[in-house]
């Protein structure tokens, strides 16, 4: 057991932190904080120069792309990227379906898709969730028929609806799970597909949230014919690649460097806001909460840093994922609450003037903006990727054996 | 004790809900949303000529229904239930209630056309630097000149007056030297930067520049107490609005829990989310309590300390149900799409309107709790 860093942590991470500062795009930082809309582009900008760096994919197996840095290294770059506040990488084919291509895929697949995920070139979306299986993922009923082509080969025909679907709209590809059996068990009969998105008969509506944000989609599929080859491990076993990706997706889920950063935000407006003629961080009460906070967050944080150690020690993810994913996401919340509170009045405006032509003047300190969007925006993080309720129910079963 | 209506409010409180559950749907106030105006001239009007229910709380003499603060419990409720944008609260509650207080002749010249639906009354009395301190004033009124800046005005766009707190005298957050002013919004050297808030009214930065004020306008020089009396009355109000939306948010959510199946059963079968429902239920039914206990106490000397425990318990409760609400619906919870995510942000804005959650418990213990 050592809590210290070695000689060599501490000059990678001055590495680290000299190459984002000389190549981050700070411009898309600019971007977010205006309420501009983000475009496909400005999403890729960041990926691009990690990649050509050979920094994209730290956590994949060399063979593949990885980095092969060790845990605290892994740590190290996920707390100096959140101190510079870069802008979050796409995870839907860096950590959700290239890990499922390259531990389950075939090696053609794995040549296909897996560099060019590396390189940004192809943008994902994930098709899991359906209006009636949301928690009850398993009961999806977007169904795919086998079938042989005029051409002798064998393809699926899909149909059905898939919703939650994150940046659909700039998506190339999606990776769907379907129903390939009706008759099985219900884990028993779904498969895992790799679907081009410009396949005639899929349909992309944009679903709007609280915040009045374009980030969800609602994806139809009618007759979208799909060659068997992009099926990545078995018929019938897409369950197995599914829960794969879910315990995997947990693990970053927990956002510990970047809630760090939001804790250092907070305290910064709260030390400028004023409040009956003190700063508000001199209010008692405020104070206790930004301290409680930092309490969860560093329980958080070496929870965290006991399961990566237990990962790299080849155990892997596992259930224990689901308290990072509970834990990270409440505090997540927590921060948007506190942040909401210290904007006070000023959290009301929606930053869109009733003027023609003129709808993002500042109203209020800039610290203020976008504090009720975003913090009706993140209240999906306790809702997705598996409910924190189910994720709960994980726990119970898997680590309690209740 | 008796916590029952009379005959009059109930049928004051079943006309206006009826009124709105046939005319102010979910698509009608998203079509005014969309407008951006932040609010429908025509329901204003409707409230004022075919309801009456803009007279609710004045004297018969003055054209009114003759009742009070339980006659604005009664119709805040309302309004929450349908998350009404128009301005019932700056207007009559704030603009109507500090001019019942003042009387006089501005008194009777005023509210009659407050009841009419023609004056339209916003409450500039927030400052940037001042937080939810009603003492906390850079405006200031000196030499009949008015000069400052007020934050997130509720309707200011649309309001025919402007009921504004400034400074005549004192330091920056002195309880003396501060006088209540009501002023023609069109007045020269008022500016205006106007906007919406998230939850679809208006609001915006008011800015004064040498504004000539004259004693007519001015309803009381020292009227701190005054402007906290009113703020409290407003409070209370305000927590009936939050017992409307909450009400509608734990409805809303049990048919949901009754209607979502997963797993094979519906969701409201589960014991978490029945206790959830539990446990929301229960904050609705404090929070309707302490608003009547408020509501009841805002002529007694008991009436800040009784409005601050009022908004403090249901500022908690509005958080926990709307978050809730949100999370037990899932997804569809956070869209645009349901009601139920409309609901939320008013509950979400009505948290920190007048004061925070901790803004009150401080007030309170520096009322009750002194050491």
């Amino acid at each position: 057991m050592d809590l210290n860093f070695s000689a060599e942590d501490n000059a990678f991470r001055d590495e680290v932190r000299a190459f984002i500062r000389d190549h981050y795009p700070a411009y898309l930082n600019e971007k977010i904080h205006e309420g501009e809309e983000m475009a496909k582009e400005d999403f890729l900008a960041w990926h691009k120069v990690l990649h050509q760096k050979g920094w994209i994919v730290p956590a994949w197996p060399t063979e593949y792309g990885g980095t092969g840095w060790t845990a605290t290294q892994r740590y190290i770059w996920s707390e100096e990227t959140a101190a510079a506040d870069t802008v979050r990488l796409m995870p839907f084919g860096l950590s959700m379906v290239g890990p499922v291509i390259y531990t389950f895929g075939t090696p053609e697949q794995k040549a296909k898709f897996l560099p060019r995920i590396l390189s940004g070139e192809d943008w994902w979306c994930q098709g899991y969730s359906e209006p009636g299986a949301g928690s009850d993922l398993a009961s999806l009923r977007t169904r795919a028929e086998r079938f042989t082509g005029d051409d002798g080969k064998e393809y699926y025909r899909v149909n059905g609806q898939k919703t939650w679907t994150t940046m659909a709209q700039h998506a190339d590809w999606g990776f769907f799970l379907v129903r390939t059996d009706t008759t099985a068990k219900i884990q028993e009969g779904i498969s895992f597909l790799l679907i081009d998105m410009k396949t005639p008969g899929i349909t992309v509506r944009p679903i709007i949230t609280l915040g009045g944000e374009h980030e969800v989609n609602e994806v139809w599929l009618e007759d979208v014919i799909v060659p068997v080859e992009n099926r990545v491990f078995h018929e019938n076993k897409g369950w197995t690649c599914a829960k794969f990706l879910l315990a995997h997706e947990r693990t970053g889920i927990a956002g510990v460097a970047a809630s760090k950063r939001n804790v250092e935000r907070i305290k910064d407006v709260a030390r400028k806001t004023e409040d009956g003629g003190e700063a508000l961080m001199a209010n008692p009460f405020f104070k206790r909460k930004v301290a409680e906070l930092e309490v969860d967050l560093a329980a958080l944080e070496y929870t965290e840093l006991r399961t990566l150690a237990g990962e790299s020690s080849g155990k892997g993810p596992g259930p224990e994922s689901s308290l990072l994913k509970i834990k990270g996401t409440e505090i997540q919340q927590r921060l948007t609450e506190l942040a909401l509170e210290a904007a006070g009045t000023y959290g009301a405006p929606y930053f869109r003037s009733m003027g023609e032509g003129d709808n993002s003047f500042a109203v209020g300190p800039d610290s203020a903006r976008r504090t009720a969007p975003v913090y009706f925006n993140m209240r999906k993080t306790s809702i997705y990727g598996g409910s924190n309720e189910i994720q709960r129910n994980i726990i119970a079963k898997m680590v309690l054996g209740l | 004790m008796d916590f029952n209506f009379t005959e009059e409010q109930t049928m004051l409180r079943d006309m206006l809900s009826r009124y709105l559950a046939d005319t102010y749907t979910f698509d009608a106030r998203q079509k005014v949303v969309h407008g951006g105006k932040g609010w429908n001239p025509a329901v204003w009007q409707a409230f004022a000529e075919e309801l009456g229910v803009l007279g609710a709380p004045f004297a018969e003499a003055h054209g009114g229904l003759g009742g009070g603060a339980i006659e604005n419990m009664v119709v805040m409720e309302e309004m929450g239930r349908a998350i009404v944008l128009e301005p019932y609260l700056s207007t009559v509650v704030i603009g109507g209630g500090a001019l019942k207080h003042v009387g006089g002749a501005i008194a009777d010249a005023v509210i009659p056309t407050i009841i009419a639906g023609t004056t339209r009354i916003a409450f500039a009395a927030y400052e940037p630097q001042g937080r939810f301190y009603l003492n906390d004033l850079t405006t200031t009124l000196k030499g009949g000149q008015l000069n400052g800046h007020k934050a997130v005005v509720e309707g200011a766009a649309h309001a025919t007056h402007l009921l504004v707190t400034a400074r005549t005298g004192g330091a920056q957050r002195d309880a003396g030297g501060v006088a209540l002013l009501l002023i023609p919004a069109d007045a020269k050297g008022i500016t205006r930067r106007d906007y919406l808030t998230v939850h679809g009214t208006s609001a915006s930065e008011v800015y004064f520049e040498n504004v000539a004020v004259g004693a007519e306008h001015v309803l009381r020089e020292e009227a701190l107490p005054l402007i906290e009396a009113v703020v409290d009355e407003a409070t209370a109000a305000l927590c009936a609005e939050a017992c409307g939306v909450l009400k509608v948010l734990h409805a809303t959510t049990l048919d949901y829990a009754k209607q979502r199946k997963q797993f094979g059963k519906a969701i409201g079968d589960f014991q978490v989310i029945q206790h959830r429902l539990v446990d929301m239920f229960m904050e609705v039914e404090q929070a309707v309590s302490m608003t009547m206990m408020a509501t009841l106490k805002l002529d007694t000397a008991e009436r800040s300390a009784a409005v601050s425990m009022a908004k403090a318990k249901v500022g908690k409760g509005a958080k926990f149900v709307g978050q809730n609400a949100v999370q037990v619906h899932g997804g569809i919870g956070i869209t645009q799409e349901l009601a139920v995510g409309h609901y939320f942000k008013r509950a979400t804005l009505i948290e920190n309107q007048f004061g925070s959650v901790d803004f009150h418990l401080s007030r309170y213990e520096g009322i009750a709790l002194a050491a």
